[in-house]
């Protein structure tokens, strides 16, 4: 009988093993982004490709579009490169803002890589503009904004082949149908 | 950029490492089932071998990092080459692959320090190496198989890192880590001390004394790390707080509070015999929680400021460690530990019975705290929505144990062994009783702030009991023959701990019952209030760091004649890669106060918000916990534990 208590421990500690792994699969962080839902924040940017053309919100809203902050320094941003390469090619605009980034790297980074991007905006170090209203704090994260202008999916973090498939091209598709 | 082949070398002895570690687990488990004592001798060389392959690996890291070689991922993600060397440095434990080696070098410092340890039978020794190479054998291949940090970025190499996250970039976070590992791995060697001795199935008082040396270090080190976390989370996060009851600060305070029970028990198992069964399943519990706080912080399923990146595989990996770990271990208690009731006997008023009575305590206080931390992660799993458990929770439950704790830590010291007359107790106790209740209780709340109040008297009176009785058994110890020079350094430690505990009980009172925060608008030349101080903002500038660009103030603060006691000169700053704004505060510190200012957004031209905070005796917290670590290493000084144990 003594003998038998003594396994207490160990059954109080399955029990909490079992609530663990039911933790695994689930995002405690799964909240949604401040600015789900709510309009592109309003800015006027450089292009990255030439400074005295000046980009506003007014001139991309209209249709459905990504928008992809990347920047040369951010390895994570060439693991998802591929990825908004085919995004592209499936006919899906991918707006590029450029990062804290220096227009040398980046263009080199463009030629190595390839060039999804309709458009790149520039936002360098210590420009307080969209990146910073975005509330953006690394890179790379991506935003799907529809006709109105409004943000309706945002991800932090890589683009993989699976996102493309089952998350991303499915909402823009929505959202290009979407009246 | 020339490719330097050190990160293949460091994981190649990364894995030299895990031959090691089996040879170093397997050999002496074969060996003892097949009675070869030859085979128990390979733990000791497979240990040596298995730090020093450790230490090639964790030293390439760190060579990878000065030479900025980006094409290792773990470089890239988490140093940049505007980054100062110390940083780079410590940018090796800065996340989750790196801090993990530091981990398994800890573990591998520890097994060596072990190795060493004289007076141990070598079939002991032999056993607790192995049960040591176990534990390391899991936490390697979690490393190499799901968090490898020599991972390459090839064929593109980028130009450049991502940086260090500019929390991490500071003195304190440094030392943190190491130093909360030391303590958390340090229990390892408890926990193998205390399977070793299940699996002989000799679990007698000599087993206690192996073991409490370990285990007072690691505590020791665990005290360090947690509150240098805690001065940092103070001063660095911009918040003004010492302690948030965040998930991960739980996971630490777990084996903390389990392995203060831990030495107390030991205590009594080593010098009467007694709770063994209950002092083994603390050494297991201990070491388990510590890998369960591992498990939190890494698997992402809690959510925190420390929490590592959120990746499913490795989550269930390192379940499956932890299930095997600790399961095995309370599976093998279970079956192993000896149900004979042991034959000394204890009255109720007793250092037995009050030691018993802390450990009781300070389980309650662990489940508490367990239960808050995981309770969120319950209901989430049982469709009862996404809650969090908050401070008044905490509050609310661990104030009153902590009291409670208290009045048997002044108990413990004064009481005897076995049994004692309550006439006697009370003759020991009445004076410490009586000035803590006057001027803790009565007196000195009134003195401070002319007002009294109940959390301030209890708090206060406690610190006082526990001052009083701590150095009423010091001076009692002081009559014996051979004076003040008698007293041993055990006893010291004991004093020191409690004393250390005292200061933190004292400074968490004052600060959480007079400690006042405003958040203002300061501009420039209007002057602000802040008890019984005058802060005017004189200055505003803009300065530039090594990889950062910030925004400084200058803050003169007066006292009541409008004299200049202070200049204060808070900062915001921006590191450049990660474009992340962090608040450098600025504090005038002292023992009886801190005035505390950080910079937040401004509100207009010429004007910033700020937040200045009134923080009484809260450096005794901090100063506490130093003292009662500092005191734990000197208790194992003590010359009892040098003495060689005849076989």
């Amino acid at each position: 009988m003594k003998r038998a208590l003594l396994f207490l421990p160990l059954i109080i500690f399955i029990g909490l093993g079992i609530f663990l792994y039911k933790g695994l699969s689930m995002d405690p962080s799964a909240r949604d982004s401040a600015l789900l839902n709510k309009p592109l924040p309003e800015f006027t940017l450089p292009r990255l490709d030439n400074e005295d053309l000046k980009v506003s919100r007014e001139d991309l809203v209209g249709e459905v579009f990504l928008l992809n902050v990347w920047g040369s320094w951010c390895p994570t941003c060439y693991e998802e490169h591929d990825q908004l390469i085919r995004l592209a090619e499936e006919g899906v605009p991918v707006v590029g803002l450029n990062y804290k980034d220096e227009r040398p790297k980046a263009f080199q980074y463009l030629a190595q890589q390839g060039n999804p991007y309709t458009l790149n905006l520039f936002e360098p170090d210590g420009v307080r503009a969209l990146a910073f209203d975005l509330g953006v704090y690394g890179a790379p994260e991506t935003f799907l904004i529809d006709k109105e202008g409004i943000v309706r999916y945002q991800l932090s973090g890589e683009v993989t082949p699976q996102l493309v498939d089952e998350t991303i091209l499915p909402e823009v598709r929505k959202w290009q149908n979407a009246q | 950029m020339d490719i330097l082949y050190l990160p293949e070398l460091g994981q190649f002895a990364l894995i030299l490492a895990l031959v090691m570690a089996c040879v170093q687990a397997l050999l002496p488990l074969a060996g003892s089932m097949t009675r070869q004592p030859l085979w128990l001798a390979y733990a000791q060389p497979a240990a040596w071998a298995q730090f020093a392959l450790l230490t090639v690996s964790l030293v390439f890291l760190g060579v990878s990092f000065l030479v900025d070689d980006f094409s290792v991922a773990y470089v890239a993600n988490n140093s940049n080459s505007a980054l100062p060397w110390f940083y780079k440095l410590s940018a090796v434990w800065g996340a989750h692959e790196g801090s993990l080696l530091l981990w398994l070098w800890i573990l591998a410092g520890w097994t060596f320090a072990v190795s060493f340890s004289r007076g141990l039978p070598a079939e002991v020794l032999a056993r607790v190496l192995a049960v040591l190479g176990f534990v390391s054998i899991g936490m390697l291949l979690f490393v190499i198989l799901t968090s490898n940090p020599f991972d390459r970025y090839l064929p593109q190499i980028p130009s450049d890192g991502a940086d260090l996250n500019p929390l991490l970039q500071d003195p304190g976070l440094i030392f943190h880590p190491p130093l909360l590992y030391m303590g958390y791995v340090g229990f390892a060697v408890t926990f193998a001390f205390a399977l070793a001795a299940l699996w002989s199935g000799k679990l007698d008082t000599a087993w206690a004394r192996w073991s409490r040396p370990w285990t007072s270090v690691a505590w020791a080190f665990l005290t360090c790390g947690i509150a240098l976390g805690s001065w940092w989370a103070y001063y660095e996060l911009g918040w003004g707080g010492w302690w948030f009851w965040d998930p991960v600060e739980n996971a630490s305070l777990l084996p903390w509070l389990l392995g203060t029970a831990l030495m107390h028990s030991l205590a009594v198992t080593e010098k009467r015999g007694l709770f063994k069964s209950w002092t083994v399943l603390l050494a297991i519990a201990t070491f388990s929680t510590s890998l369960m706080g591992f498990f939190l912080v890494r698997s992402g399923v809690l959510n925190s400021v420390h929490a590592f990146a959120n990746d499913p595989d490795r989550g269930l990996f390192l379940l499956l460690l932890l299930g095997v770990t600790i399961g095995v271990s309370l599976l093998v208690y279970a079956l192993r530990v000896p149900t004979l009731k042991a034959r000394a006997s204890y009255s109720l008023i007793s250092k037995d019975v009050f030691l018993l009575a802390n450990n009781v305590i300070l389980v309650v206080a662990t489940l508490t705290v367990l239960l808050g931390t995981v309770y969120p992660l319950l209901m989430d799993a049982l469709n009862q929505g996404k809650i969090s458990v908050g401070p008044p929770y905490f509050n609310a439950l661990f104030v009153p144990l902590m009291l409670l704790l208290g009045v048997f830590m002044g108990l413990g010291p004064v009481s005897d062994w076995k049994s004692m007359r309550l006439d006697k107790l009370r003759k020991k106790i009445w004076l410490s009783g009586a000035i803590s209740l006057l001027l803790g209780f009565i007196l000195l709340p009134w003195v401070y702030d002319g007002s009294w109040s109940i959390w301030v008297a209890l708090g206060l009176t406690l610190f006082f009991w526990v001052v009083t009785t701590s150095l009423r058994d010091i001076w009692e110890a002081s009559r014996g023959k051979k004076g003040w020079r008698g007293i041993s350094r055990s006893r010291w430690g004991m004093f020191g701990g409690h004393v250390g505990a005292a200061l933190i009980v004292l400074g968490v009172t004052m600060v959480a019952n007079y400690g006042e925060e405003r958040d203002v608008r300061m501009a420039i030349g209007e002057p602000v209030k802040v008890k019984d101080y005058e802060f005017t903002l004189t200055q505003l500038g803009e300065r530039e760091g090594p990889n950062f660009s910030a925004d400084t103030a200058t803050i003169e603060m007066r006292d009541r004649e409008g004299r200049l006691y202070k200049t204060l000169t808070p900062e915001k700053r921006n590191y450049h890669v990660r474009g992340m704004p962090m608040t450098q505060v600025s504090i005038d510190w002292g023992p009886l106060k801190d005035i505390y200012v950080a910079m937040g957004e401004p509100v207009a031209e010429d004007a910033y918000a700020m937040r200045i905070h009134y923080k009484p005796f809260v450096r005794w917290i901090w100063w506490g916990a130093f003292i009662a670590g500092l005191a734990a290493i000197l208790a194992v000084t003590d010359r009892r534990y040098k003495v060689r144990v005849p076989e």
